[in-house]
């Protein structure tokens, strides 16, 4: 052994040369989020159609009802006869397409957030009575996701639609009691997993109660699925929706809904085609923004799903 | 195995039985059923003899029961428009519908699960980016959307289209004449080519998705790669061994679609003109034709807990675990 | 270490670089070894030194973010750093052999043992089926399976870990490999299983005459199991030699501090301490310099700073990668071996 040996103790540093100290989770993920083209994308698309809804009163051009007979199916602004003053022009009943785009947006993100909301809290509840608790609890619950399942959802929608009305609240409760299913089964699935782990059994062993561990240890970690499973949710509803709408049974006229304008717009299909065209493209944007979004949460609070 | 196969029977049974419940409930749940039938400008008479008429006047369980025990023998009443009995009109339109699920199903499967691999075997490449971004667009199409779309592309646009200087409707292939396609009615396989397009490019995405995150699992995991350290081919790697392994899920979610596609082809029907009992369905709908609605609800719930008690027993033909267990 | 031409594998010069977001990580660094007939090599290190990236290396399965060069790798007559994967397929499941350290994720669970087995068969020798059907039944029996006719027809989750195990050995004796790697074969298994497995390990290869390349991080199994031993550190063999010889008198620092880490018989908690090493792997991402151990070695000195380290030989006859020199090393730790067996 050489005299000039230095002691181990010269060698107990807690960041040498060599380590380097890692960034916390949360740090990580801010990161990949920073540098997910699709949530950026995605909620960059988003924003803008929340700012048309949410700010349409006062952005729009002209008001959505205001029919003039006398201007009916006016060229949009890149057409032969186009101007600024109609941006996409008019439609069979003269009212400015542009301004019931943007009314529109307000209703598709009204009632699919609000949808989603109490599909939501139907199926998360649902999810966590039956995943936590499992024996007869869980029996019941699964007994109720396989009835929503097998209902044929477009039909049940019409029928409700067709008694009660064009109310917009009942078609909003309407969607939100047949998509909550998906909720239920990520959920359920999940808890049952977690039930299982360790860190539950320290609770209760811990004398935590029930309610104590579901709301502090449970529902905490299930809030990035369930967004994922809302944008989702969200998206679907957005589509029900516009296809309820365009059948008649959905938003009644005069109220601006894509559905409803593409719905409209159809006997003037062959030779006014962006009358279809545009309201169907802002329900694929928005849809696609949605979904989107909802993939980039995804992939960022679960990086191991990726390749 | 067999126990587990009586209690899924059990649950079918338990959930067939209150689905029928909801169906016959679904459109008496406005309260009077026999007043919306009379319309607005009905006497106090005319309900109440509309209400006798269709036994809406007896207590519900007792409606309930009249209507269940006379279905199970097959009789599900008589349609309030046509007078025709409500069994021939199912049975006459099934054969539409169930063609155009079946057509869609199985052009969905035949574009989204090649196109899953091809993107699992290749991730992060342009094939796997351009996958996804079918995937993702397909989602995003709503369906009555693409169906108006096609019709003008196919049934309009092609008839006059000039391309390169040829005009497309004159082409010929096989002495077959691409005249464009019909928009309406369902009288020939052509008929069905843009309906099919439509529902197919619906339930395309999910399916390739799940391909391609199933064969992505797969394909990194520990059996595969003790296939590899075998030695055999990679052939049969991707076929033999990993697609085996990854289609149990796409069983799962084909008989989901296409419970989907059965109870979900109203929009494609209608604008098409097909038809199917999408579209009987929705004109029953629309005038309030109870006993045809609530038959067609129930007969499409319970074709879809069928399918999915079916692809159980595929499921469990497949997998020896759930079969063994 | 054998002659040239006795050696079943003969490896020169093995690196792996895998690219990942930071730059090229230099898995494995520069190793050379060979196996004769018949003997073990076991490589020793703990988690992520690399051993099982050059196994991965040896059978060329390694991700597709990974590159890997040799000065050549020669086995049955052929460089395996050079041929084609088709070759290289040929060659695996029939000529050299891996088994892994799952058996519960390592075999496909939808299909029948007796299938799996025969495929091997099939693949390599051709039909007729019956003839698959024999070896594998044959082979069933030599790794100590009781019922192999019953078993042939079972699928992998109703055979418990250990038959697994021994049914993977099986598979890949289809084709009387000439070598064999095993990549811990018995670390996610029972105690009493291990040594089972073990001893089923040694007696095939007495009676194959198969080489085989044992990986571990239990210096236990390398004491039962060991004819010739290397140990790596980040990505390179510090130390290699017969068994004997590496633990009777180890010479490398890293190499003493493993054998002191082990607790001795007679120790006891009031007088000795368990040993340990302090400090942590280094990065092996980018160029490195000097000795990867230095940060915790207990003899490091301005001279291990920099430049690149080589093998020196050691008073008993092994190699070893460090400055020291042969007469500084020598008079260390107790051989643990007779502790262990």
């Amino acid at each position: 052994m050489t005299q000039t040996a230095p002691s181990p103790a010269d060698n107990q540093r807690t960041a040498g040369e060599f380590e380097t100290l890692a960034p916390s989770p949360r740090e990580l993920m801010k990161r990949r989020a920073r540098n997910h083209p699709g949530l950026i994308i995605g909620m960059g698309l988003i924003l803008m159609f929340c700012i048309a809804g949410i700010f349409a009163p006062w952005l729009a051009p002209h008001d959505p009802y205001d029919q003039n007979l006398a201007n009916r199916l006016a060229d949009p602004v890149w057409g032969p006869k186009g101007s600024w003053e109609h941006i996409f022009g008019t439609d069979a009943l003269g009212r400015d397409v542009l301004s019931r785009l943007m009314y529109g947006a307000r209703l598709s993100l009204l009632i699919s957030f609000t949808a989603a909301v109490i599909a939501g809290v139907i199926g998360v509840v649902l999810g966590i009575a039956g995943g936590y608790f499992g024996g007869r609890v869980d029996a019941v619950v699964v007994y109720l996701i396989n009835v929503k399942l097998a209902l044929p959802v477009i039909l049940v929608a019409l029928s409700i639609a067709a008694i009660t009305g064009g109310s917009i609240l009942i078609l909003i409760l309407t969607l939100g009691f047949l998509t909550w299913d998906r909720y239920a089964v990520v959920v359920r699935s999940l808890t049952q997993q977690m039930r299982e782990q360790e860190f539950i059994l320290a609770s209760l062993s811990a004398g935590a109660t029930h309610t104590r561990i579901i709301f502090r240890d449970i529902l905490p970690n299930l809030i990035n699925q369930i967004i994922v499973v809302a944008s989702l949710d969200m998206a679907i509803i957005i589509l029900i929706e516009a296809a309820l709408s365009f059948l008649g049974l959905g938003v009644r006229p005069p109220t601006p809904s894509w559905g409803l304008m593409v719905s409209e717009a159809r006997s003037v299909m062959f030779f006014k085609p962006h009358l279809i065209m545009i309201p169907g493209l802002a329900i694929f944007l928005l849809v696609i923004a949605i979904n989107m979004a909802g993939d980039g949460v995804r992939d960022v609070t679960s990086p191991e799903g990726r390749s | 195995m067999a126990n587990f196969f009586v209690r899924r029977l059990m649950i079918a049974l338990l959930v067939a039985f209150t689905v029928s419940v909801i169906g016959f409930s679904l459109l008496r749940l406005s309260g009077d059923l026999a007043s919306i039938l009379a319309g607005e400008n009905a006497t106090t008479e005319d309900i109440e003899r509309i209400s006798k008429a269709y036994g809406l006047d007896r207590p519900w369980i007792v409606q309930y029961w009249d209507w269940i025990t006379k279905a199970l023998r097959g009789d599900l009443g008589h349609s309030l428009f046509t007078h025709e009995p409500v069994t021939e009109l199912i049975l006459n339109r099934i054969g539409v519908t169930a063609t155009l699920a079946f057509s869609s199903l199985l052009f969905g499967l035949a574009i989204a699960i090649p196109l899953g691999v091809l993107a699992a075997v290749k991730p992060n490449t342009w094939i796997d980016r351009s996958a996804l971004f079918v995937s993702v667009s397909g989602q995003a199409t709503p369906n009555f959307w693409m169906a108006l779309m096609l019709i003008y592309a196919f049934g309009v646009w092609w008839r006059q289209a000039i391309v390169f200087g040829v005009k497309l409707s004159e082409i010929s292939i096989f002495g077959f004449q691409l005249t464009g396609l019909p928009i309406s009615g369902s009288a020939t396989w052509l008929h069905f080519v843009m309906p099919v397009l439509t529902l197919g490019t619906s339930i395309m995405p999910s399916i390739m998705r799940l391909t391609r995150t199933g064969m992505l699992d797969v394909l990194s995991s520990d059996y595969i790669r003790t296939a590899r350290a075998k030695g055999l081919p990679s052939r049969s790697v991707l076929f033999k061994h990993a697609l085996r392994n990854a289609i149990l899920p796409i069983v799962s979610l084909a008989a989901v679609q296409l419970g989907f596609l059965l109870g979900g082809s109203v929009i494609v029907e209608s604008i098409f003109a097909l038809n199917g009992l999408g579209y009987l369905a929705f004109q029953s709908i629309t005038r309030i034709d109870f006993p045809v609605v609530q038959s067609i609800l129930v007969f499409l719930a319970c074709t879809y807990i069928l399918l999915t008690l079916i692809s159980d027993l595929i499921n469990a033909k497949l997998d020896p675990r759930v079969r063994l267990s | 270490m054998n002659a040239q031409d006795e050696a079943v594998i003969d490896v020169a010069n093995l690196s792996v670089d895998i690219s990942v977001p930071a730059g090229q990580l230099h898995a494995v660094s520069d190793i050379s070894f060979s196996v004769g007939p018949g003997k073990t090599l076991c490589l020793v290190g703990e988690s992520g030194c690399g051993k099982t990236i050059t196994s991965l290396a040896l059978m060329r399965l390694l991700p597709r973010s990974a590159r890997l060069s040799a000065t050549h790798i020669r086995f049955d007559g052929r460089d395996l750093s050079k041929i084609s994967e088709k070759e290289m397929a040929a060659l695996r499941g029939n000529r050299l052999g891996m088994i892994f350290q799952d058996p519960m994720t390592s075999l496909n669970p939808v299909y029948r043992i007796g299938d799996q087995l025969e495929e091997v068969y099939l693949r390599h020798r051709g039909g007729p089926r019956a003839k698959a059907r024999e070896r594998a039944h044959f082979l069933l029996e030599k790794v100590g399976i009781i019922n192999p006719g019953q078993r042939l027809t079972q699928y992998p989750h109703q055979l418990s870990g250990g038959l697994r195990q021994r049914m993977m050995i099986a598979m890949m004796l289809m084709c009387e490999p000439r070598m064999l790697i095993a990549d811990e074969p018995t670390t996610a298994l029972d105690v009493t299983v291990q040594v089972q497995i073990l001893n089923l390990l040694r007696e095939l290869q007495q009676e194959f005459n198969t080489a085989m390349i044992l990986i571990t991080h239990n210096l236990g199994v390398v004491a039962r199991m060991a004819d010739h031993v290397a140990v790596m550190y980040a990505g390179r063999i510090v130390e290699q030699g017969t068994a004997e010889q590496v633990f009777r008198q180890p010479a490398h620092p890293y190499t003493r501090g493993l054998l002191e880490c082990i607790p001795r018989h007679g120790q006891s908690a009031h007088h000795d301490k368990l040993g340990s090493i302090p400090g942590i792997v280094p990065s092996l991402v980018g160029k490195i310099e000097g000795c990867s151990f230095r940060n915790r070695c207990l003899y490091v000195h301005d001279g291990c700073q920099s430049g690149a380290i080589a093998m020196q030989q050691a008073i008993s006859g092994q190699n070893y990668r460090c400055l020291l020199a042969p007469h500084e090393v020598s008079g260390a730790s107790i051989a643990k071996a007779e502790n262990m067996a």
